[in-house]
Formats: structure tokens, sequence, C-alpha cells
């Protein structure tokens, strides 16, 4: 009987002194796991980005230690100027997303505006629509002279061309700031949806109007969510790849990412595009940790807890103005683009205009079934997506939960480097890894497992901070009562934490498999002829100026994540993309 | 041979030290409570006979064996022990049944022995016609019980309880007191019951330990805890008390506005220095008049200082005439007195605790 067995041996351990059985026996067998979660992060953090660190300052052909790729990759008037468009493209981002985003959120979270189901979908619908998809179709929409509102102008008017030139300055500001704002909206909202109206009703008895007491109580106490959510956008700006290669490069000026992607045209110079990220670099890990500081600073009690009771404020006859501008700002962002979009997919040609006899499904059919290079990338993109989430979500469910329940010393530093890739851009990222991988002994360039190892690397830390929290709602006492009760930790977490925690981890998973099936910035670099996903073929495509074909590759990335996005209702709730912890 | 042994034990957490040198000794059948405020280190103390924690001097052993020392410790999924959680971590992914039959499944029962075994533990708790339910339907005191039943249904070695009433509202708390104390009078298990609460302790208890700050004050049934304390925490945390505090000279110990001969206290009085003497509110009586002293009761003259109406007592603060001592004195309904009357104190010295 395994019963008695199991005494017996007990017996004889406890009698014998200790021996290497017995200490094998007490040995907390999770050192192993913590030795191959670090050799895991070794592998998809340190060694990128210290391989991208040492490139930067060794000779191409000789390995020497040298500060030539910096003086190559600062030497020239161009490189220079393409990183001073960055941070005017980023700072113009950010001011542009404040103006789009706040009004927007102090309307939803504190007013009696109708229509905020309306506005809230339409928000979902712009963190649907991958930004690269919305530069295709604002270059079908503002391109010149072709474009729709251009024709629209023209029609209208009677003049000879149309105002827009979506292939300017400007028109790259629009079109990133118009994907970017929902960070402001989310950030700003979260804050407001704190704020109790006593605390503007205590301001009110002490005799202060309306206007005095938005200025002086509701505004500074959301200011650090704003000026939070500007840094994010700003680095969303200057790190996007997509946007700008569609819209910048036509119109002759570089910026910063677009310079990295000319580096590794033929014959590519690694090592000067790796001396060239580190200013992202910096200033990304610079910014956050200030923005860790905004949002953490103390005195801001009310973002912390639940406030009070809350009124909507009445807004009398600037409710439809109010709701006019929300929904100008996600014409913008979302209903004109999808319109644009969905046409060209379903049109013979775009041009051509909205009527029956220009409807077809041979666009659809062509990229689904006809050719192979568009299917094989469609497999691609889902399967790498997947595979990348997996991975990313198994990886940080185990150091999520050895650093709770403090199964080993110096835990922190894993938590740390789980999160580190968050203030990587994705395509300094890319670079690290090519530089890595692309030499013996660990060759992964050309094959899959560069892209999907960089994708779970990349999306780690949207993993850890879900699995995080799912493993925090676990009562560790939970997993005591089995292991008293005779089971090991391994039954503890296959019969109580996984089951408990299945519906936390499918939203994980969600929220990992759809930034990882439309990633651009990180697979432009590490894909090959056979591993094309989804995203990388819209991009190369876009040079054949075949919009209905992009068009229809877009929009089968756009409804593979509609899908997700509706099981992740079902399974989680309404909240939880637009959930702050997880937007960022 | 006893049960389950504790040597010394020692558990330190960086600069604190949670328990200090503990050593405690438990017959098999017997049921020990751990009692003492928060932090005085008695769930540390559970934890590290449970195998969750190791302790960092010291050993404990059972049926003779060590299974825990700073060398290193049988981990607990093979103690063969079981636990009751403060959260009563009933795992609400699994039904009644479910969670009542788990440690039989890892014990690699038979199916219908474990099904007898269920239907036989869940019927000793009363918890029969709910064997399907999941734990968020049921109630705090039905989760308590399917607990209980979980514990219990393995037979463990030895059955820990951390705290696992304080979650409950007051009556179910008091009634379930009784419910733990039938149980353990039923099976007989080793017990080791942690709390802070001095009735659940006095209820359910062969014996009491109570510690304070890291370390065993005291271990003595519940009779003898309370009116034998030992040292001035234990008085003053078992029950209400007074401190008497002397001078002992000669024959007899000098108070302050009194004296006692030694030889009418119950225990041995140093003979000579300061002494001290916790004397319980239920030991002193009250009288309008002079009363004729029963043989080695001792009588004080005082006034009543303060007084307050609790419904099943009065509580009488008198002070002692000529004296700055002050006495807290439960009297029974009917014994009414006005603030600022004469009274005499009637103590009995054999009824005063010496405290070292």
């Amino acid at each position: 009987m395994p019963v008695r067995e199991t005494i017996q041996t007990t017996a004889v351990t406890a009698a014998t002194p200790p021996g290497y059985r017995r200490r094998w026996r007490q040995l907390d067998k999770t050192v192993f796991l913590w030795l191959l979660l670090v050799g895991v992060l070794m592998l998809l953090v340190i060694n990128p980005l210290a391989r991208l660190l040492l490139s930067s300052v060794q000779d191409g052909d000789t390995g020497a230690l040298t500060l030539q790729n910096y003086l190559s990759a600062y030497g020239r008037w161009r490189y220079l100027e393409a990183l001073t468009n960055s941070l005017i493209v980023g700072f113009a981002v950010g001011v542009l997303g404040t103006v789009f985003g706040v009004p927007m959120a102090w309307a939803v979270s504190r007013t009696d505006m109708p229509g905020k189901g309306l506005v809230w979908a339409a928000i979902l619908g712009t963190f649907i629509v991958p930004s690269y998809l919305g530069a295709v179709a604002w270059i079908l929409l503002a391109g010149p002279n072709a474009g729709w509102l251009n024709r629209a102008y023209i029609s209208l008017t009677g003049a000879a061309a149309g105002p827009f030139n979506i292939y300017s300055m400007p028109g790259l500001v629009l079109v990133i700031a118009s994907y970017s704002f929902p960070y402001m909206f989310v950030f700003t909202r979260s804050a407001l949806d704190l704020i109790s109206t006593e605390m503007e009703d205590a301001a009110h008895t002490l005799g202060a109007g309306v206007l005095r007491t938005t200025l002086r109580v509701t505004f500074p106490l959301i200011l650090p969510a704003i000026l939070g959510a500007f840094i994010v956008e700003f680095l969303e700006a200057i790190a996007l790849f997509g946007v700008p290669a569609l819209i910048a490069l036509p119109a002759r000026f570089q910026v910063m990412t677009t310079m990295l992607w000319q580096f590794f045209e033929f014959p590519p110079k690694v090592e000067v595009a790796a001396a060239y990220a580190m200013p992202l670099l910096v200033i990304t890990v610079l910014l956050f940790w200030l923005q860790r500081k905004i949002i953490a600073r103390k005195g801001y009690v009310a973002l912390t807890g639940k406030g009070g009771e809350r009124r909507p404020l009445r807004l009398g006859k600037w409710r439809w103005p109010m709701l006019g501008y929300c929904l100008f700002v996600t014409s913008l962002s979302f209903f004109l683009p999808m319109l644009v979009i969905l046409q060209a997919a379903f049109a013979k040609a775009w041009g051509r205009g909205f009527s029956l006899d220009n409807l077809t499904l041979r666009n659809l059919r062509f990229v689904l079934f006809d050719q192979s290079a568009t299917q094989a990338a469609t497999i691609h993109t889902f399967l790498y997506g997947a595979t990348a989430s997996v991975i990313a979500l198994v990886l940080a469910l185990c150091i999520a939960y050895i650093v709770q329940r403090r199964l080993v010393p110096f835990g922190n530093a894993l938590s740390f480097l789980a999160m580190a890739p968050f203030v990587i851009p994705g395509i300094v990222l890319a670079i690290g890894f090519y530089a890595a991988y692309t030499k013996p002994p660990l060759l992964l360039y050309g094959t899959a497992w560069i892209l999907i190892l960089a994708f779970a690397t990349r999306f780690l830390p949207i993993a850890y901070a879900n699995s995080d929290a799912a493993i925090r709602s676990v009562n560790p006492e939970l997993e005591d009562a089995v292991r008293i009760l005779g089971g090991s930790r391994l039954m503890a977490m296959r019969r109580v934490v996984a089951p408990l925690l299945k519906r936390g981890l499918a939203g994980g998973f969600i929220l990992v498999f759809i930034p990882a099936t439309r990633e651009l910035s990180t697979a432009i670099f590490l894909y090959t002829t056979g591993t094309q996903v989804l995203s990388v073929l819209l991009f190369d495509k876009s040079d054949e100026g075949n919009f209905e074909i992009l068009s229809s590759i877009g929009l089968i990335l756009v409804l593979g994540t509609v899908a997700l996005v509706l099981a992740g209702f079902r399974l989680v709730g309404r909240d939880f993309m637009l959930r702050r912890d997880t937007a960022a | 041979m006893s049960k389950l042994v504790l040597r010394n034990v020692s558990r330190r957490f960086a600069e604190v030290t949670a328990v200090d040198d503990f050593s405690l000794a438990l017959e098999e059948g017997e049921f020990v409570s751990l009692l003492g405020p928060s932090g005085c280190g008695k769930t540390t103390t559970l934890r590290m006979i449970a195998g969750f924690l190791d302790p960092t001097a010291g050993t404990i052993e059972m049926d003779g064996e060590v299974i825990s020392s700073a060398a290193g410790s049988l981990p607990p999924e093979k103690r063969r022990m079981s636990m009751i959680f403060q959260s009563y971590a009933i795992w609400p992914n699994m039904t009644v049944a479910e969670n009542v039959a788990f440690g039989l499944q890892v014990r690699r029962l038979a199916r219908p022995e474990i099904r007898a075994r269920v239907d036989r533990i869940l019927d000793l708790v009363q918890l029969r016609l709910l064997r399907d339910r999941y734990p968020a339907e049921l109630s705090g005191g039905q989760q308590q019980r399917v607990a209980l039943a979980r514990a219990i249904v393995v037979q463990p070695t030895v059955l820990l309880l951390d705290e696992p009433l304080s979650n409950l509202d007051a009556n179910l708390r008091e009634e379930m007191r009784f419910e733990i104390r039938r149980l353990h009078d039923e099976l007989h298990i080793t017990t080791v019951y942690v709390t802070h609460d001095q009735s659940e302790a006095m209820v359910t208890s062969d014996r009491i330990a109570v510690m304070n700050a890291g370390r065993i004050d005291q271990v003595d049934g519940p009779r003898a805890l309370y009116a034998r304390p030992r040292t001035r925490f234990v008085a003053g945390f078992i029950g209400r008390t007074n401190f008497l505090d002397g001078e002992a000279r000669g024959e007899e110990v000098l108070f302050d506005g009194f004296a006692i001969k030694l030889g009418q206290f119950a225990e041995p009085v140093p003979r000579g220095g300061p002494v001290s003497f916790s004397l319980r509110p239920q030991s002193i009586h009250l009288h309008r008049g002079l009363p004729t002293a029963a043989a080695g009761a001792c009588i004080i003259a005082g006034r009543v200082t303060q007084r307050a109406y609790l419904g099943e007592h009065w509580d009488y603060a008198v002070g002692v005439k000529d004296s700055g001592v002050r006495l807290r004195v439960t009297a029974r309904p009917h014994e009414v007195f006005e603030v600022d009357q004469d009274v005499w104190l009637e103590v009995d010295p054999r009824q005063m605790a010496y405290i070292q």
C-alpha cells in the first residue's frame, strides 16, 4: 500500500544522518526552475541588449573596439536631421493627442453628454486598427489629388486641386496622433473616474465657480495622468516604424526609425544601426522613469482611492457640440479610415468609388486563397503570434509565481528582467536580436523562431503584468492546504492554481496575441522570405500601390483582432482592453 | 513517548526573532492551544510544525523522529498532518465533496472507500446535503465546516488550526468552539490550535501555552492558567485582574494600606523583597457592614469610587482606605452599592496568585 511505504521511507530518511539522499529530498526543486528561467531571460532580454551595446562599439569586420560607429551614425547632417524630426514628431503627437484625448475623457467621465457608448466603441475600434493600416487609409483619404477628401473638396468648390497632402510632417503627426490618443483618453479617464464630485463640491461651497474649480482642483488632480500619457504618446511616436515608412519616406524626410531601416539595406550596417539606436533606447528609459515618478508622486491621494458620490455635470446646450467633437476625433481615427479600407478591400478599383458594380470579393479571395505568399503570411501571423503568446505567458507565469511566493532569493531580479522589454522600443529590440542571433553559436536568423522569440520578448511585460495580477488574486493558503494534505507544489499548481487562473490567463493571452499579430517594427528587421507575416507583407506591398490588396490584408488583420477582442469580452469582461495597467 | 516535541525552537526573520527558544511536548490525542496577542509568534510556530517554515535553531520531532531542524526539514506534504487556515482555504474550483475527497485521493485510496469516508465525515459536520455545492454558495460557517471535514477526513497525525474562527461572527464563533471540541472528543486527534481569543482557547483546549514576544510564558490547563497565572503578562492577558504590589517582611506581606500573613497564601512566597500578586475581580466580595471573617479571609475597609452596571454583573472600582490602591470588583446584579459608599472588602489570600 503506497501510504505505508511513504511512512517507512520517511522513517528511514529521518533516522539516517544527513546524507545526499536526504539533502536531495529536502532540497527545494524550484531552484532548478529558477536557473532555467534565468537562462531563458538571458536569451531573450540580456543577450540581445548586450550584443546591441557591444555591436555599437565594435568594428563590423575585425571585432575590435572602436567609436567609429558612433561617428558614422552622427557624422552626417542627414542622420541628425532624422533624429530632430523624430523629436518634433513625438512632441507634436503628444500635444495633438492631448487636444484629442483630454476633452473626450472629461466628456465621457464627468458630463451628461449623449452617445457615450458610441464614443467608447469608436475608441475601442481605434485600438483595434493597426496604425500602419491607418496610414494606408489616410493615403486613400488625403493623398494629393486622388484622396477622397481632396476629391470631395474639388467637387464641392470647383477648385483645381485639393488642399490636403498626407505626405507631409503635419500628415505624419495627424496619423500617429489619431492612433495614440487612446492612451491619453484611458489615462485621463481613469484619473477623472477617481475624483469624487464631493471634492469639487468642497470647492464650490468655499465660493469657487465651475471654471475656477476645474482649473484649481480638477485639473491639478489629473495633471500627473496627462503628463504620463503625454510621455507614452511621445515614446510611441518616436518608436513607430510603419506609419513614418508609409508617409515620411514618400514625403522625402526621415525619422530615426526609417533611418535605422535604411542602415539595414544591403549591405546591412548593424554596428552603425546599433550606435544610432542608442539615443532611442536612452530617451525611452529616461522618460519611462520620469513617467513613473510623475504618476507615483505622493500627494495625489485622490488617484489611489475610490471617490465618493459622483454626479455628471450638466452640459445643457453644449451636449451635442461635445458629442460632435468626440465623433470628429473618432472619425479621424476610426470611422473614415475603416470606411475607405472597407471600400477598397471590396472594390475592383478603389478610385471608382462607392457603387454596386465596383463591388468584388476578388481581392479577399486573392489574398486568402490564390496567392501562396499571402496565404502563408496569414498562417504565419496567427501561428507565430499564438506561439509567442504562449511562451510569454508561461514564462511570465512562472516568474510571477516564484517571485510572489518568494521561493527563491533575488526574485526581484527576475521580475525586473521580465518588465525590462517595456522600455525597449520594438525596433531597438529587433536590432538587438539581429545582432545576437544572426551569427553562430545561436543562428536563429532565417527561422521562424527569431520572430517568435522577439515577439515573446516584446510583449513579455504585458504577460507579466497580467500573470502577476492573476497570481496576487490567489491566496497562498489555497496552495498550503494542498501541500499539508499531502500534495506536492506541482499538484497545487495543477489542481488549484491553474484552474483558478484560467480566465485571467485567457485574457492575458489575448492581450499578448493581439499586438503580436500586428507587430511590424520588430518583424521588419527579422523576417526572411520564408517567414513573412501579414504586417510585413502589407508594408512590402505598399510599394506597388495596389491599395485594394493592401486594404484586404488590413481587413483580415482587423477581423482577426475583432474576433479575439470579442472572445476577450466573453472571458474577462468589457473593460479588459481599456484597463490602464494593460493599456500602456 | 510524546507525539510531537518542539525542542528549543527559534525562528529569526532578518533582524526580528519571531519565535525564541520555544519548547513544548504534546501527548498523543492532546489538544493544545497557542494563545497570545498578534505578533507573538504563534502562527510562525504553527507554520514550522506544518513544515512551511524551517526553524533557525532547535528541532521539531514527531514520534521520536526529527522532522524540522535548521539543517533542513521534511516538506509539509510528507508530514501527514492537516491544517485549517485562517482563510479556510477552501478550493473555490471544487465542490464540497471534491474538497473533502482531495486528501484521500492524494493518498490513493480506492474510490468506494473515498466515497464512504467523505459521506461519513460530511454527516459528522452536518454538510451531507450540501456535498455538491461550490464554496461560493456556502455561508461562512458552512465553509468553516468544509475546512474541518477536509482536514480530519484524512485522519492526520496532527491537526493544526490557525485562528480558524476569526472570520466568523460572534454567535457562530461561540457555536463552532464547542463543535471543534466535540469533534476532538470524538476523534482524539492530536491538535495544535492557534488563537488570540482566550475563551476559544479555554473552551477547546486540554492545555494552553500562552505566548508573549516569541516565548512561552506559561503552559497549563485552562483552570490553572486562570487561577494561578505565573507572570504579569499571563494574568493580564487571560481575563481581567488586579495587580497588588507589596513587600515581604518577616512573617507578612505589607501592601499599601493592609497586610496579609505569609501563611495565609496558598503558595510559598519569598521572605523579604518586593512581591506581586494577581487578584481576580470575582475573588473579592463587597459587604455593607463589617462581615464575620471566614477562616483565613482578610477584611479591608474601602470606598466605592466608580461603578458600572453591565447586566450580567456589576463592575465596581473600590479604593482601599488610607491608601492609593484601587481594586476592581465584580459583583452580582443584586449587590448594589452607591458611589462614595463605605464598604468592606473580603479577600481570600488563597486566591491571590503569586507572580514571578
